[in-house]
């Protein structure tokens, strides 16, 4: 039974005694050694995690100007802070987008270039009033001007992350990157062997308080992080240090494609091996680490599972999806991983870095509930013209140029004998066709591939599909495929002013 | 040397590349080809002696050629070595080392620019494309 103390190790951090490896090392040394022998040998276990977390921001504290102004809002660099924290404390959000640029630059970007110690031009408004009399400021400050610049992420360093592919045969930009039609791709995300909350996952070191590496200096653990469902092992940290001793290396901005911008952030915590469990825990492996791969091809909160997967096999490069070999992608940099559990190692070995005993643990019973939403959410059917004319597919252009006229309908669905859908023609596709002079068969010169909606299907994912696929109007379907409506971009649009 | 031929809508059904090969002789070594509605694009593979007999016959055909002489530019200083770029190429330009380090090489590419819309930290480029 091998039982330490943190201020045992401490005390061997200060001397130089101290033994500190990283968790990659860890697992050959429990392999070789065992949980009490590596228990014995090893006193900490430094980890590391370098990807996307979008839920990461700063406070900023500008000091007052002359004569003062208590800031309603503000602009940085023309990205949004939020101000609704007294007169001149703002907090930039990474995800929040320019209000020029859109989302080539952020407030990660901010956050970046603050680092950087590049100028920042800010620009506040105010109401006035008779303590702070003053309504608009422009000025321009860097890093060194800022009496605080203090991160405090909410939600950072899951304990795992879910990857991501896609079955539709539209490509997809997402927050997991950029995901190739057909299952063309898997990207995921976490350091798997280094990850901080894998190699402590009962949370017995880890807690309010605990001192970390956050972007190459020390910060420390708040609590528990927004959304910290750990009944199901998506435990999550909420973090703070401060901005003006980071490194750019390690704090980085980022613009998903599409999705939006976030911020890349290094941090590492150190696991002090108090006994024999907590080296079992550290000595988990890639192959341990298992997650699914979801199918962002379905836009819902619930996404179907397309199977499960180790660290491992995501690591190798490529898996097995029904059959077919698939690439993946990391979108957190391992090699980064690497070097923060390295640097925490160096400074532990060095007397730079000491553990702390965290106040509060993580709490180790909560789950994250899915919104409480009160408003019903309008269905395809209830808003879509029920009394759809379609066209027979061995009609002539002709009739269906003379339906187009008395409906004045700009698309007909066409159908087969028995209303099952084959294609759709517009009034384009029939002066086209008018002008080649191919007086033809519908079915000649209609779109067969044509997208669709599904009268089941709540009105928001229609209006999306819609933009994607840049068509004005979708025929409804049911199970079987037999058109049972047709739904417009006008309808959708109506409804949506209605609301307003 | 690879180059790029981009057939629009109002031609793709003609037989051009089949009648430029018999014109000129040239064989193409085609690498990827994609039609859709809208276009076909071919890249191919030819020596590079044969590049204006072949794009002459092309043009005169209506195609558009386009040399594929230079490649994707990486940024080694934006670069975070994520990796994300890896999947996305369709000719395996990207990979990474048994230390986790991203290795380009660029002489397989044919400046499709997916990877630039995938790379989170601005760190490809292609020459004509202005992001
Ligand atoms: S996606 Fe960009 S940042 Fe990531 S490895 Fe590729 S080039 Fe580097
Ligand atoms: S431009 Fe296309 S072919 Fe070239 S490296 Fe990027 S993804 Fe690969």
């Amino acid at each position: 039974m091998v039982s330490k103390s943190i201020n045992e190790i401490n005390e061997r951090i200060k001397d130089g005694s101290v033994s500190v490896v990283t968790a990659e090392e860890m697992v050959g040394i429990v392999a070789e050694l065992g949980a009490q022998g590596a228990a014995k040998e090893v006193d900490v276990v430094t980890t590391g995690t370098f990807g996307a977390m979008c839920s990461s921001g700063v406070f900023l504290n500008f000091g007052h100007s002359e004569p003062p102004i208590k800031m309603q809002r503000i602009w940085l660099n023309d990205v949004e802070a939020y101000t609704g924290v007294a007169a001149v404390d703002a907090y930039i959000g990474a995800t929040q987008v320019s209000e020029t640029l859109g989302m080539e630059y952020g407030g990660a970007h901010v956050i970046e270039d603050l680092i950087k110690g590049n100028a920042i031009e800010v620009h506040a408004t105010s109401p006035g009033t008779d303590c702070y009399p003053r309504k608009v400021l422009d000025t321009t400050i860097d890093i060194d001007d800022l009496n605080q610049a203090i991160m405090l992420n909410p939600r950072n360093a899951y304990q795992r992350y879910n990857a991501a592919t896609n079955s539709t045969s539209q490509k997809l930009y997402t927050y997991m990157g950029l995901l190739m039609p057909n299952f063309g791709n898997v990207t995921y995300s976490g350091a798997g062997v280094l990850s901080p909350l894998s190699n402590d996952p009962e949370y017995r070191t880890i807690g309010t308080g605990t001192r970390i590496f956050l972007g190459g200096a020390q910060g420390y653990i708040v609590g528990q992080g927004t959304q910290h469902s750990s009944t199901n092992g998506f435990g999550t940290l909420m973090i703070q240090g401060d901005l003006k001793e980071m490194d750019q290396e390690f704090i980085n901005a980022s613009t998903f494609t599409g999705y939006g911008t976030s911020l890349y952030v290094g941090m590492g915590i150190p696991i002090p091996v108090l006994d024999e469990k907590i080296a079992q825990a550290t000595a988990v492996s890639d192959a341990d680490i298992i997650t699914k791969v979801l199918d962002y091809g379905v836009p819902s909160r619930d996404r179907p599972v397309v199977r499960q997967v180790t660290y491992e096999e995501l690591r190798s490069g490529s898996i097995d999806i029904k059959g077919c070999e698939v690439v993946t992608s990391s979108l957190s940099s391992f090699k980064r991983s690497r070097q923060v559990a390295g640097i925490l190692k160096d400074w532990i070995a060095h007397g730079e870095f000491f553990l702390s005993q965290p106040a509060e643990r993580l709490p180790l019973d909560t789950i994250s509930k899915p919104m409480k939403q009160t408003r019903g959410t309008p269905m395809v059917k209830n808003i879509m013209t029920k009394n759809v004319i379609t066209i027979h597919k061995n009609a002539s252009v002709y009739e269906a140029a003379k339906k187009i006229m008395d409906v004045s309908f700009t698309h007909l669905p066409v159908v087969t004998e028995n209303n099952t859908l084959v294609g759709i023609v517009t009034a384009w596709d029939i002066s086209k066709a008018v002008a080649q002079n191919t007086f033809d068969l519908v079915e000649n010169i209609m779109t067969k591939k044509v997208v669709t909606a599904m009268d089941s299907e709540q009105v928001t994912l229609a209006a999306r599909r819609l933009e994607q696929y840049r068509v004005s109007a979708m025929p409804v379907v049911d199970g079987q495929n037999h058109v049972i409506g047709i739904i417009t971009s006008d309808d959708i649009s109506m409804l949506f002013a209605r609301r307003d | 040397m690879k180059i790029r031929i981009v057939i629009d809508q109002d031609i793709v059904t003609k037989p051009i590349l089949a009648e430029a090969i018999l014109e000129t002789g040239v064989l193409l070594n085609i690498a990827q080809a994609h039609f859709d509605s809208a276009a076909g694009e071919i890249i191919v593979d030819i020596k590079d002696t044969e590049y204006s007999k072949i794009k002459n016959a092309l043009v005169l055909r209506g195609a558009k050629v386009l040399k594929l002489d230079t490649p994707i530019n990486w940024d080694e200083e934006e670069c975070v070595e994520c990796g994300a770029c890896i999947s996305v190429c369709p000719t395996k330009v990207f990979s990474m080392d048994i230390e986790w380090n991203l290795i380009v090489d660029n002489t397989k590419c044919i400046q499709c620019g997916t990877c630039i819309e995938m790379c989170p930290h601005d760190a490809l480029s292609l020459m004509y494309e202005s992001k």
